[in-house]
C-alpha cells in the first residue's frame, strides 16, 4: 500500500519527522499552532494506522517468513563492497509487520495522540518539547516495523535521546538524577544488545541478488534462485532461519554456550526495558520525574519494547536457548509480578505506586510469554496492548489530580467522590481494569497469560495468582484514599475533569470496556502469527528449528 | 426463538437500568423516576423469569434445559466461550429468587433511600448488581460465571462503601468495602485456578462439555479433588465460610437494603449455587465433600455463637446469615444438594424480611442500631414488629413456617447419611439460632423503651411495609413446596431439581431413606428451637439480670464471643501487618533502595570517576555520555564502512 509512491509504513513512521520540521518552522510565540500541528500529525498517523488495520490480512502469519509479512518495504540502504576482511556490507531499509507488530503500531499511534492532547499544559519551551515528542514517536514506530536488525537498533537508540531530554528538561525536581539513571540503565542494555547483534551479524548470511535485495537461503532455495552473492546480513528473517547460519560461526548450531550467552545478553537488554526485577529501579524515578504525557508514553509504549524485542528477536532467533531458559523467564515474570505489587502497596506517592504496578503488570507479560504456548503468548501480547491503554489512563488520572492540587501524596486526598464524579467514574473503570475485573480488557489478557503459563509451570503460576489479591489490595487502597472518607477542606474548590481531559480519557475507557466484552478484534489480529511462533518454539524443542513456511 | 429474546431481555434490562441511572441519573432529579427505572427493569426481569418458569413446567422433564447463545466472547486457540445462558431447573429457581426478592428490595429502597443525595447512584449500583448476579447464575460456562462472580463482588464493594464519608466501627465504610473485595479475591484465586485445572483437564469451560466428561471419571480421582477444593475456596469467599467469612459482618456498613439483597438473600448464596451447579464434580471428590460438610457445620456453629452476644441489630443478622450459609454447605457436603437449594430459597425470604425489618427499625430510630437502646417498638412499628416476628419464627424452625422444612431436611439428610457428629452440631446450632433471634426480637420490640432523648419512632411508608408483608407471606408459605414425604408432602422442590442433581447422586450412590427416626429428629429439633425461644423470651422480654450474671460467670467465653473469636485480630497480626510492613521496610526501602539503587548509584559514581580520570568528560553530566555514546556508535559504523 502506497501513498505518493511511498509505503504506508514509512508514512506512519516518518510522518512525525515531517511534524518536527513544521514545528521548528513555526515562530516561537505561536505555541498553540505548534500544539495543533503536533495534534494534526499524530491524528493523521492514527488514521493511517487504522487504514493499515483495515487492510491487514489476519490469515498471514509472518514471524520468520517474508512472504507472511505485510506492507513490506525493502530497499538497499548501505551497500559497500569489500570492507576490510569481512567483505561486502549490506544493510537494508526493511520494514514489514505481522500480527504481533500490528497491535503495537496501533497502540503507539493511539498513545502518541493521547500524549499530545495531554501535552497541552506544557508551557516550557514548547517548540523543543514537541520536536522531541515527535522524534520519540518516530523511534517507537520504527522499532515496531523494522525487520532489519541494524535498523531496529538504530530506532531503538533514537528513542533514547528524546526520552532523556524530555525527562531531564521538562521533568520534576529530581529530573536530572532520574534522566541519568534512565540513560545509564538503558545504555547498559543497549550495549549488550549491540554485542548480540554483532555476533548475529557475523554468524548469519543471506543472498543478495542483482536488485540489491537480500533473500534468506531457504527462500532462495525454494524459489530456485541461483548465483546470488552470499553476504553477512542484518536481515532479521535470515537470523531466524537455521540455514542462514555459517558453519563454524560463533552462533551456529543449537544449544551451544555462545548461543546461550547471546540469548542472555539480549534478555538482559530487553529485561531492562520491560523492566523486570532486578533491573527495574530506573522506572519509578523516571515516572515520578517525567511530565504526565511522557509517563503516558513511557508506560504505554516504551515498556512494551522489551517484551516486543523478546518476541521478535529472542524467541525466533534463539528458540533453543529460549526453551532451555523458559523457566528462568517465568521465574523473573513471577518475581516481578509479586515484588512489584508488594512494593506498590508501600507507596504513598500516587505516581510511584502506578509505576510499581506497571512492573507487576509487565511481569504478567513475561510469564505469559514464557509459557511458549498459544494461549500464554496471546495473553502476553494482548496484555501488552491492554497495559498500554490501562496504564496510560492511570498516569493521565494522576496528571489530572496533580494539575489541580500540585501534589501526588495519596494521604492528602479523600472524599472526592461527589466533588469530581466524572473523574471518579473514569478512575473506577481504570482501576478495576488494572486489577483484572472480568468484563474489562485487563482480565482477559491476564487470564490468558496465566492459563497458558499454568500448562507449562503449574506451581509458579499458582504462586503468581497471589498477585491478583495483592493488586486488588493496593488498587482499592488508592481508590479509598482518593475518593472515600471525608473531603479535606483545602480541596473544596477542586473542579471535575474538563473537556480536554475527557477527550483523552473517555475513549481509552471505552476501548478498555469494549475489549473486555468483545476482545476478538484484537485477538484475531495476532492469532495466526502467535500460532506460528508457538509452533516454531515447539518444533525447536522437539525436532530442531523449523524453516519459513 | 422466543426464549432467546426473553433471556436476553431479562439479563440486559437491569444493565439498561444501570446505564440510564448511572449516566443520566444525576440529571433526572426525580426520585420517583429513578426508582421506577431501577425497580421497573428488575420487575420486568422477574416477569420474564415467571414466563420462562411456567414455560418450563409445561415442558417434559427431559427437555427442560435450554441453552441460549447470544454472542461469542473469547476465542483463542482451543478456548472458546460465549455470552451464553443455560436455563434449567436450578438456574430458573435462582433467577426467580434473585429477581423476585430483588424487585421487592428495589421497591423498599425507594422509601428507604428517600432524600439521599446519591439516590441515583444507589439504584444504578443495585441494577448493575442484578445484571452481574443474573450472569453468575445463568452462565453456561465457568468464564461467564466468573464474570458474574466478580461483577457481584464489584457491586458489593461499591454498595458497602456507598456512604463513603461515614465512619463504621473503628474505621470507615471504605475499609469495610475494601476488606470485602480483597477477602473475596482470595476466594477468586481459587476459582481461577479451578478454571485453569478444568480447562487443562477437559479442554473446555462450557458446562455441557465439562460435566458429562467428568461423569466418566472414577470417584476420588485426584484431579477432581483439586478442582473441587479450589472451587470451594472460591465458595468460602463469596459465601462467607470459615476461613474467609470475616468480610460479611463488616459488609453491614452498607445501606440496609444492600445488606438484605446482596449480603443475605442473593449474592452470598452464590457459593452454594456454584457448588450445586458443579455437583457432579464434587460428588466425585469425597474428600472435598467431607471438607465442605465439616466447614459448613463449623461455620454454622461458630457464627451462631457470635450472634448470641452482639448488640448491633444488623450484626446479629449478619452472623445469622453466616451461620445459615453454613447449614447450606452442610447440606451440600452430605450430598443433599436439593435441600441446600431449598434452604437458599427459604433463607432468601426470611432473611431479606428480617434485614428489611431491621432497616425499618433503623429508619424509625434515626440510624440507631444498638438494640440495647431500643425496646418496646412493636406498638410504634406494628407492621415491622409483626413481620419481624414471623421472620424470627421462620428462621428458628417452628413448623409450619418455611425455615422448619428446609432446615429439617438438611438435618435429616445429615443424620441419615451417617454424619451424626455433624448432625449434633447442626442440632445445637438450631437451638442457638432460635435463642439469638428471639433475643433480638425481644430486645427490639418487646419490653419498654430504653433510649434517651427525643425520638418518636413511627411506622415506615408503604413502599417499605408492603415488601415486608409480601416477604412475610413468603416466609410462611415458602416451605410448602418442600414438605417431606414423611409428613405427607410431595417434596416438590426436590423432585423439580432432581434431574440437575441426578448424575451427582448416582455417583454418590445416595438413596432416599425414611423411617421412624425421622419423626423423632423432627420433634427434637422443634423442641430445641422452642427451648431457645423460651429462654430468650424469659431473659430479654422484660429486663432481667440473668444474661449479665451468665456473662459474668463465663467472662472469658463471653469476651471471646463478643470479639468474634478474635479472628480479625489474628488476620491483622499474622497476615496484613507483616505484608504491609514487609513491603515497605524489607522490599522497598531494603532491596529497592539499599541494594539495587545503591549498586546502580555506585556504578554511576564509578563511571563518573572513570570519566574524570581519563578526562574525556570533565563534568560527569549525562549529556556528555550521550554524546560520547552516539559518537562511539558512529565511529564503529564508520570503522566498519571505511576500514
Amino acid at each position: 500500500m502506497e501513498f505518493l509512491g511511498i509505503g504506508i509504513l514509512t508514512w506512519i513512521t516518518f510522518l512525525p519527522v515531517v511534524g518536527i520540521v513544521l514545528v521548528l518552522m513555526i515562530p516561537k510565540y505561536q505555541r498553540d499552532t505548534m500544539r495543533w500541528t503536533s495534534l494534526g500529525i499524530t491524528a493523521v498517523q492514527l488514521f493511517l494506522s487504522l487504514i493499515l488495520l483495515s487492510a491487514f490480512d489476519k490469515g498471514m502469519a509472518g514471524i520468520n517468513s517474508e512472504a507472511g509479512m505485510q506492507f513490506v518495504e525493502k530497499a538497499s540502504w548501505i551497500d559497500v563492497q569489500s570492507v576490510a576482511w569481512f567483505g561486502r556490507v549490506h544493510i537494508e531499509y526493511f520494514l514489514g509487520i505481522d500480527g504481533i507488530s500490528v497491535t503495537m503500531v496501533l497502540l503507539t499511534a493511539l498513545i502518541s495522540l493521547v500524549a499530545v492532547i495531554s501535552s497541552w499544559t506544557i508551557d516550557k519551551s514548547v517548540k523543543g518539547y514537541f520536536a522531541m515528542l515527535l522524534l520519540l514517536n518516530t523511534g517507537m514506530m520504527g522499532v515496531f516495523v523494522s525487520l532489519d536488525f541494524f535498523l531496529f537498533y538504530l530506532f531503538w537508540e533514537i528513542m533514547l535521546l528524546p526520552m532523556y531530554f524530555l525527562i531531564g528538561i521538562w521533568g520534576g525536581p529530581r529530573r536530572e538524577y532520574a534522566a541519568i539513571k534512565f540513560f545509564l540503565y538503558t545504555l547498559f542494555g543497549s550495549v549488550l544488545m549491540l554485542l548480540a547483534m554483532i555476533a548475529l551479524y557475523f554468524s548469519t548470511t543471506a543472498l543478495v541478488g542483482p536488485d540489491g535485495l537480500s533473500i534468506t537461503i531457504t527462500e532462495a532455495a525454494k524459489s530456485g534462485l541461483e548465483g546470488l552473492e552470499k553476504v553477512y546480513t542484518f536481515n532479521m528473517l535470515a537470523m531466524m532461519d537455521p540455514a542462514s547460519y555459517e558453519p563454524g560461526s560463533l552462533l551456529a548450531g543449537a544449544h551451544t554456550t555462545w548461543r546461550y550467552v547471546a540469548y542472555v545478553a539480549l534478555f538482559i537488554g530487553f529485561a531492562i526495558k520491560v523492566p523486570t526485577f532486578p533491573f527495574h529501579t530506573w522506572l519509578p524515578d523516571a515516572h515520578v520525574e517525567a511530565p504526565t504525557p511522557i509517563s503516558v508514553i513511557l508506560a504505554g509504549v516504551l515498556l512494551k519494547m522489551g517484551a516486543y524485542g523478546m518476541l521478535r528477536i529472542s524467541f525466533p532467533m534463539f528458540p533453543d536457548a529460549m526453551t532451555e531458559y523458559a523457566w528462568m523467564l517465568a521465574l523473573v515474570g513471577v518475581i516481578s509480578m509479586i515484588y512489584g505489587a508488594l512494593v506498590a502497596m508501600a507507596q504513598t506517592d500516587f505516581k510511584k505506586l502506578i509505576a510499581y504496578s506497571s512492573i507487576s503488570h509487565m511481569g504478567v507479560v513475561i510469564l505469559g510469554m514464557a509459557s511458549m504456548n498459544t494461549q500464554g503468548i496471546t495473553g502476553a501480547v494482548f496484555q501488552m496492548f491492554n497495559h498500554g491503554t490501562i496504564t496510560a489512563m492511570l498516569f493521565l488520572i494522576v496528571g489530572v489530580i496533580y494539575d489541580r492540587s500540585h501534589t501526588r501524596g495519596l494521604n492528602e486526598f479523600g472524599g472526592l467522590m461527589t466533588k469530581m464524579p466524572k473523574y471518579a467514574a473514569v478512575m473506577t473503570v481504570a482501576f478495576f481494569a488494572a486489577l483484572g475485573l472480568p468484563g474489562l480488557s485487563g482480565f482477559i489478557s491476564e487470564a490468558f497469560s496465566l492459563l497458558g503459563a499454568f500448562q507449562t509451570f503449574r506451581t509458579l503460576t499458582i504462586i503468581a495468582a497471589v498477585t491478583i489479591v495483592l493488586t486488588a489490595a493496593y488498587m482499592l487502597w488508592v481508590l479509598q484514599r482518593v475518593f472515600l472518607g471525608t473531603l479535606p477542606e483545602k480541596w473544596n474548590n477542586l473542579t471535575d475533569m474538563d473537556g480536554r481531559e475527557m477527550v483523552m480519557l473517555v475513549p481509552l475507557a471505552i476501548i478498555v470496556i469494549f475489549l473486555g466484552i468483545y476482545p476478538s478484534p484484537v485477538l484475531d489480529l495476532m492469532n495466526s502469527s502467535i500460532n506460528h511462533l508457538a509452533e516454531i518454539l515447539h518444533h525447536s524443542a522437539t525436532a530442531g528449528m523449523v524453516g519459513a513456511n | 426463538m422466543m426464549t432467546t429474546q426473553l433471556v436476553a431481555m431479562a439479563v440486559f434490562l437491569p444493565l439498561a437500568g444501570f446505564l440510564i441511572n448511572g449516566l443520566a441519573g444525576r440529571k433526572l432529579k426525580s426520585e420517583l423516576l429513578i426508582g421506577a427505572i431501577g425497580s421497573g427493569t428488575i420487575g420486568l426481569s422477574f416477569v420474564i423469569a415467571l414466563i420462562l418458569f411456567t414455560g418450563m413446567l409445561g415442558t417434559p422433564v427431559a427437555d427442560r434445559t435450554t441453552i441460549v447463545t447470544l454472542f461469542p466472547w473469547i476465542e483463542a486457540g482451543a478456548l472458546s466461550t460465549s455470552f451464553a445462558y443455560q436455563i434449567d431447573q436450578l438456574s430458573i429457581l435462582m433467577m426467580l429468587i434473585v429477581t423476585g426478592v430483588g424487585f421487592l428490595i428495589h421497591i423498599y429502597s425507594i422509601g428507604y433511600m428517600h432524600g439521599d443525595p446519591s439516590f441515583w447512584r444507589f439504584f444504578a449500583y443495585l441494577n448493575l448488581f442484578i445484571f452481574a448476579m443474573l450472569n453468575l447464575i445463568l452462565a453456561d460456562n465457568f468464564l461467564l460465571m466468573f464474570l458474574g462472580w466478580e461483577g457481584v463482588g464489584l457491586c458489593s464493594y461499591l454498595l458497602i462503601g456507598f456512604w463513603y464519608d461515614r465512619r463504621f466501627e473503628k474505621g470507615s465504610t471504605g475499609d469495610a468495602a475494601k476488606k470485602a473485595f480483597i477477602v473475596n479475591r482470595i476466594g477468586d484465586v481459587g476459582f481461577l485456578i479451578a478454571m485453569f485445572l478444568i480447562f487443562t483437564t477437559f479442554g473446555s469451560l462450557d458446562f455441557v462439555s465439562v460435566f458429562p466428561q467428568a461423569a466418566a471419571f472414577p470417584v476420588g480421582h485426584e484431579v477432581m479433588t483439586w478442582i473441587t477444593l479450589a472451587l470451594f475456596l472460591g465458595a468460602t469467599g463469596k459465601s462467607a465460610q470459615i476461613p474467609l467469612f470475616v468480610w460479611l459482618p463488616d459488609a453491614m456498613a452498607g445501606p440496609t437494603p444492600v445488606s438484605a439483597l446482596i449480603h443475605a438473600a442473593t449474592m452470598v448464596t452464590a457459593g452454594v449455587y456454584m457448588v450445586a451447579r458443579c455437583s457432579i464434580l464434587f460428588a466425585l471428590a469425597p474428600t472435598t465433600m467431607m471438607i465442605v460438610a465439616v466447614i459448613g457445620a463449623a461455620t454454622a456453629l461458630m457464627a451462631a455463637t457470635v450472634g448470641l452476644v452482639q448488640n448491633d441489630i444488623k450484626k446479629v443478622l449478619a452472623y445469622s446469615t453466616v451461620s445459615q450459609l453454613g447449614y447450606m454447605f452442610l447440606a451440600l457436603g452430605v450430598g443433599a444438594f436439593a435441600a441446600g437449594l431449598f434452604h437458599v430459597m427459604t433463607h432468601a425470604f426470611f432473611k431479606a424480611l428480617l434485614f428489611l425489618g431491621a432497616g425499618s427499625v433503623i429508619h424509625a430510630m434515626h440510624e440507631e442500631q444498638d438494640i440495647q437502646k431500643m425496646g418496646g417498638l412493636k406498638s410504634a412499628l406494628p407492621v415491622t414488629g409483626r413481620t419481624f416476628l414471623i421472620g424470627a419464627i421462620a428462621i428458628a424452625g417452628i413448623p409450619p413456617l418455611s425455615g422448619f422444612f428446609s432446615k429439617d431436611e438438611i438435618l435429616w439428610k445429615t443424620f441419615s447419611g451417617g454424619y451424626w457428629p455433624l448432625w449434633i452440631i447442626g442440632f445445637v446450632g438450631a437451638g442457638l439460632t432460635a435463642f439469638y433471634m428471639f433475643r433480638l426480637y425481644a430486645l427490639t420490640f418487646e419490653g419498654t423503651k430504653r433510649w434517651e432523648g427525643e425520638k418518636h419512632p413511627h411506622e415506615s411508608p408503604l413502599t417499605m411495609t408492603i415488601p415486608l408483608i409480601v416477604l412475610a407471606v413468603l416466609s410462611v408459605v415458602g416451605g410448602l413446596i418442600g414438605i417431606p414425604e414423611s409428613l405427607g408432602g410431595g417434596n416438590t422442590i426436590e423432585h423439580f431439581l432432581a434431574p440437575v442433581f441426578g448424575p451427582a447422586e448416582l455417583a454418590m450412590r445416595l438413596h432416599a431413606t425414611h423411617g421412624g427416626i425421622e419423626y423423632l429428629l423432627m420433634i427434637s429439633s422443634v423442641l430445641m428451637a422452642a427451648a431457645g425461644i423460651t429462654l430468650a423470651w424469659k431473659w430479654y422480654r422484660t429486663a432481667s439480670n440473668q444474661p449479665v450474671r451468665f456473662a459474668e460467670r463465663f467472662a472469658g467465653l463471653y469476651r471471646v464471643l463478643l470479639n468474634k473469636w478474635f479472628v480479625d485480630e489474628m488476620y491483622e497480626t499474622a497476615v496484613i501487618r507483616p505484608t504491609v510492613r514487609g513491603s515497605e521496610k524489607l522490599l522497598w526501602k531494603g532491596i529497592d533502595v539499599h541494594v539495587i539503587d545503591w549498586t546502580v548509584n555506585r556504578l554511576g559514581t564509578f563511571a563518573q570517576w572513570v570519566s574524570r580520570t581519563v578526562r574525556v568528560v570533565q563534568t560527569g553530566v549525562t549529556q556528555n555520555y550521550a554524546f560520547v555514546f552516539v559518537a562511539g556508535v558512529l565511529l564503529i559504523i564508520g570503522w566498519i564502512l571505511s576500514a
